[in-house]
């Protein structure tokens, strides 16, 4: 065997190689001192609301020095992007080792609730944060599943609205934002020409194209998920809804193919506020446009449309919830300092500069008083979200159930841009894989 | 290494001496076993501990209470029939396909290059730095200047090809669709090639330049001395060259998530990506360990098969 010593090296070092590529394990995070009070430091990951991390340390510094000076207590910031969000908060869960506090979407509530990773939001902790009865009781709703504790408490709330370029309408001669999908689609067509396009999507990112899904099908009177939480993807209702969304690109030709591939949240936002996009379902995006160089002026805010003029009962929906929470890892060992973050965190002065800030709305009623939330284009938002927002199912699989069902919306856009045919059977066998791929997942 | 026979030693101080001096070695290793365990052998174990668990969203803070799983992991996975199973079959084509095609035109690009980088010329040195420069600029500034470069509307590909040489009446996708793969294997090749130029052209030192002479005197062609005396000496080097290309590119994660992110398109689904999306997209990491053992099994074999079938064919030539 002495020929073969050399092998032997090669394959233990090959076998090294290997173990550290097949050893996956992210994780970071910063363990924080014990104690409370003045000359505690707090790790805070905040996502990314104003459209850039800068953006996001720019307005958000100036809030928490304020609260340093107010209570001793050191905050380290760190804005994560939404791609990597997720992924951080289920490193932090699984090793012990993350921050004190952190946002979420508001659509994760039920998922990361799942995991244990954070505090309960009990009636004592509400009085101690001093939130009792002044959250929304919508944005409250998104914090966790039905019947229990909550697992944070809302900051930014939002709802998806169609923001349409008012000088491409007039020139187009459409007097009027549409309310009907119909509409929506003959305006799309009026809109598109050389250069320039109906509507923008982002067809490759996968949170995005679960909430058109959700909403789409809700106004079929579908649902993913039937009342006992069993995932009911391939349904006719489901089919027609997401069907009737890839078809803006796929059928009716008025998003533009290359939409397709934009995966990293801007790109549509971007399209539409420089001018090759006339309409944009989004949430909150005016910070977003405010960023690439479009003013308020330049733009109409109309809630979404539907399938009917008035639709009524559980079809009557037209955006998700959407909301940014605050949590408290519950293996924080600054709890106090913590809550006392929260607690500022919800004050009406926070809420109103924060809210402001990012063009979303506030979370707490009494911080409406101010100017900025008494516009057209917040008391639009306000009412869709009073009125006509549902919230993503509140399952433990629903981060899952985003990526699965983004992943499929993805995959028929890809199809629509590369000229392949979307059909009911096409739509069918992409649902039809996500489910399968989610109750593999539990 | 055998124990070499000695006679019980009659004075117990040189006995302690000897042990001493036999340990010394050991000692010096020790660190280098201790770093060794901790790096690679720990973590792999617990891969392996966490595939045999049902390790859910549920258990991601206490690991220790998720319910034993058996081999419903690995059965799971293996199921062609389900969709997971499935899928994790079509990546490991892609994936064998991608790796045999990055391998080979690496390889072959390494080496004309450093085979015309052989003899001395002005400017060679200036040259061969240069060819080094994709190896040595990280991963992401790499793959994501290529994604830049591939998108639709704005990419430089599609400027060249549409704009400038009008090859295409409609710009071609390249992150989505048929030609994901495409774009993927361009980016890994133009990543990798450099580092088989390096290893090759240091191989080239090697060889004795009398043999050039030699096959020159007898009347030998450049392409003679390449087939008979180039590539016979670069043998050795060519043998880990091309396992060491193969394990990195099979498992390749960084190229295609950068350039497609978490969710990459089916026809450029490679295995890594999919394991990563079976761990955290959803959050089920026994049956993402499990394929990784998998992988790991796999490459395991293909490396000993190949270096049992080379060093055998390389007795055989000597």
């Amino acid at each position: 065997m002495r020929a073969s010593r050399p092998a032997l090296l090669t394959l233990a070092v090959a076998t090294a190689l290997l173990a550290s590529a097949c050893s996956s394990s992210g994780g970071s995070g910063s363990g924080s001192g014990g104690g409370s009070g003045a000359g505690t430091t707090l790790t805070y990951w905040a996502s990314d609301q104003g459209g850039s991390i800068a953006q996001d340390v720019k307005v958000l510094t100036p809030e928490l020095n304020a609260f340093t000076k107010a209570t001793g207590i050191k905050v380290k910031l760190e804005v994560i992007g939404w791609n990597d969000l997720l992924n951080r908060i289920l490193a932090a869960t699984s090793s012990g080792q993350g921050p004190d506090l952190v946002n979420i979407g508001n659509t994760w509530s039920a998922s990361l609730q799942a995991t244990g990773a954070f505090l309960p939001i009990s009636d004592d902790v509400m009085k101690q944060i001093d939130g009792t009865g002044r959250f929304l009781p919508g944005a409250l709703a998104a914090t966790g599943a039905p019947g229990q504790p909550p697992v944070g408490v809302p900051i930014y709330s939002m709802s998806y609205a169609l923001y349409y370029n008012k000088a491409m309408f007039q020139a187009a001669g459409i007097a009027q934002p549409p309310t009907t999908w119909d509409e929506f689609v003959a305006d799309g067509k009026k809109l598109t020409k050389s250069g320039q396009w109906g509507v923008s999507v982002e067809g490759a990112q996968t949170p995005e194209n679960a909430h058109h899904a959700f909403t789409f099908s809700k106004q079929q009177g579908g649902s993913f998920y039937d009342s006992s939480g069993k995932p009911t993807f391939d349904t006719p209702q489901n089919v027609a809804g997401i069907k009737q969304y890839v078809d803006f690109m796929a059928a009716d030709k008025i998003a533009n193919p290359s939409d397709a591939e934009y995966s990293n949240g801007t790109e549509a936002v971007k399209d539409f506020a420089t001018g090759k996009a006339a309409m944009l379902l989004w949430q909150s995006a005016d910070a977003t446009l405010a960023q690439y160089g479009m003013q308020p002026s330049q733009y109409g805010v109309a809630p979404v449309p539907f399938n009917a003029a008035q639709p009524s009962g559980p079809s009557h929906v037209d955006s998700i919830v959407a909301g940014i929470n605050l949590s408290v890892f519950a293996n924080t060992k600054n709890k106090d300092a913590a809550l006392k973050f929260m607690k500022f965190m919800v004050s009406k002065q926070t809420q109103t500069d924060l809210n402001k800030a990012y063009s979303s709305l506030p979370s707490v009623s009494d911080a409406y008083t101010d100017p900025a939330f008494q516009t057209d284009t917040v008391k639009t938002l306000q009412s869709v979200l009073s009125t006509t927002a549902a919230p993503m199912p509140a399952v433990a699989t629903e981060s899952q159930f985003e990526t699965v069902i983004g992943t499929a919306l993805k995959n028929l856009f890809a199809d629509a841009a590369g000229g392949k045919p979307v059909t009911d059977q096409s739509v069918a066998a992409q649902l039809d894989q996500a489910q399968q791929q989610l109750q593999a997942g539990g | 290494m055998a124990e070499p026979r000695t006679p019980v030693a009659a004075h117990p101080a040189r006995n302690w001496a000897r042990v001493r001096r036999a340990g010394l070695p050991y000692l010096l290793l020790l660190p280098a076993v201790v770093f060794e365990l901790l790096v690679h052998v720990v973590p792999m174990l617990t891969g392996i501990y966490m595939s045999f668990k049902h390790l859910t969203e549920f258990f991601i803070r206490n690991w220790g209470a998720a319910p034993a799983a058996g081999w419903d992991n690995y059965r799971f996975a293996l199921d062609f029939n389900g969709a997971i199973g499935r899928q994790l079959l079509q990546s490991f084509w892609i994936t064998c396909a991608f790796t045999v095609l990055t391998v080979g035109l690496s390889w072959l690009l390494g080496t004309g290059a450093a085979v015309l980088m052989q003899d001395p010329f002005r400017g060679r040195g200036l040259l061969r730095t240069y060819f080094l420069v994709p190896y040595a600029l990280p991963a992401y500034t790499a793959a994501i200047t290529w994604e830049f470069m591939f998108q639709r509307d704005t990419g430089l590909v599609n400027t060249l090809l549409v704009h400038d040489l009008h090859l295409f009446k409609t710009a071609p996708f390249w992150l989505i669709g048929g030609n994901s793969f495409w774009a993927l294997l361009i980016t890994a090749v133009w990543r990798t090639w450099p580092f088989a130029f390096l290893v090759v052209t240091a191989g080239l030192q090697n060889i004795p330049g009398d043999l050039y002479e030699a096959a020159a005197l007898d009347g030998a062609g450049t392409w003679q001395r390449i087939r008979s005396i180039t590539l016979p000496q670069l043998r050795s080097v060519n043998q880990v060259l091309v396992l060491v290309l193969f394990l990195w590119n099979f498992n390749d994660f960084n190229t295609p998530f950068t350039l497609f992110g978490n969710v990459p398109p089916p026809q450029a689904n490679l295995i890594s990506v999919q394991i990563y999306d079976t761990s955290f997209q959803n959050w089920n990491f026994g049956s993402g360990s499990a394929m990784s053992v998998l992988l790991l099994l796999f490459l395991l074999l293909v490396t000993a098969v190949y270096l049992l079938l080379t060093n055998r064919r390389g007795k055989s030539d000597a």
